[in-house]
């Protein structure tokens, strides 16, 4: 099984990639979420 | 949620089962032995890659004919997540291109291109970045978006077009043993459905972006 090591590392390089995308964007999203809410509050509260 | 929460186990599922036909099902390549069986994931990424990029492209073309933020918001959904898969594709490439050739890298019509492709589009979400005006944002970077789409055609035929260290095309030339075909179809079936479920949740951050920008201009103007 000669470079099967090169393989592995490859797989796991390419979903580490993706998963970090993932984990990334969901962040963002989560973080923008709470902005708007503040910002919704915010708002009602000045009306 | 639910839906969400349902495709994201199915991408899952597919990303699994591609792995396991990857490293389990495919035969052994005679010449490269194991080491092939990095391309059921970077020749798949490659092509889901130039499919991000085509999606960026009518994004683009959306917003120039429509003027609505909605294309837009796909545009910029489409070329980062294309990004992604074009990382995974530098990555691994050279990762297989060691034991197979002796070399990391070599400045071929395919590689090179690859890497201006990459270069092209950091300097598309660079772009978006020094515009503040959302609207002109959008302008720029659509003329823009059109503009670089040119070097997809020419990453695509890069291989067919020109003598490249790069391998021939196998897949639809009845080149591949029929094993490897399914498992090479599994795995461009699980990274196509990977890709729109990372579209799908990078354009509802675009448009949670938009929400708290209008939010924003209303807080101010109260």
């Amino acid at each position: 099984m000669k470079n099967l090591s090169s393989v592995m590392a490859a797989y796991m390089i390419g979903w580490g990639v993706f998963f970090f995308y993932f984990v990334t964007v969901a962040r963002r999203t989560a973080d923008l979420r709470k902005e708007v809410e503040r910002l919704k509050q915010a708002l009602a509260r000045g009306k | 949620m639910m839906a969400k929460v349902l495709g994201a186990a199915v991408v899952v599922f597919l990303l699994g089962a591609s792995a396991y036909g990857a490293f389990f099902v495919a035969p052994n390549e005679l010449t490269m032995g194991v080491v092939q069986r990095i391309f059921y994931l970077h020749a798949p990424c490659g092509m889901t890659a130039l499919a991000a990029f085509l999606i960026c492209f009518a994004g683009n073309l959306g917003f120039l004919f429509k003027r609505e933020a909605k294309w837009d918001w796909l545009a910029v959904s489409a070329a980062e997540v294309g990004l992604a898969f074009c990382t995974v594709v530098l990555l691994t490439g050279p990762i297989w291109a060691k034991p197979a050739w002796g070399v990391y890298w070599a400045w071929d019509a395919r590689l090179t291109s690859t890497l201006v492709l990459w270069l092209l589009y950091v300097s598309y979400l660079i772009l978006r970045t020094m515009v503040e005006d959302p609207d002109r944002r959008a302008l720029i970077s659509s003329f823009y978006g059109v503009f670089i789409f040119l070097d997809v055609p020419l990453v695509y035929g890069s291989i067919w077009w020109w003598r490249t260290q790069h391998p021939q095309p196998v897949v639809f030339t009845g080149g591949l043993n029929p094993e490897m075909r399914k498992v090479f179809y599994l795995s461009w079936l699980s990274l196509t459905a990977l890709m729109i479920l990372l579209i799908r949740q990078r354009y509802e951050l675009e448009a949670t972006r938009g929400e708290a920008q209008i939010l924003a201009r209303e807080a101010e103007a109260a």
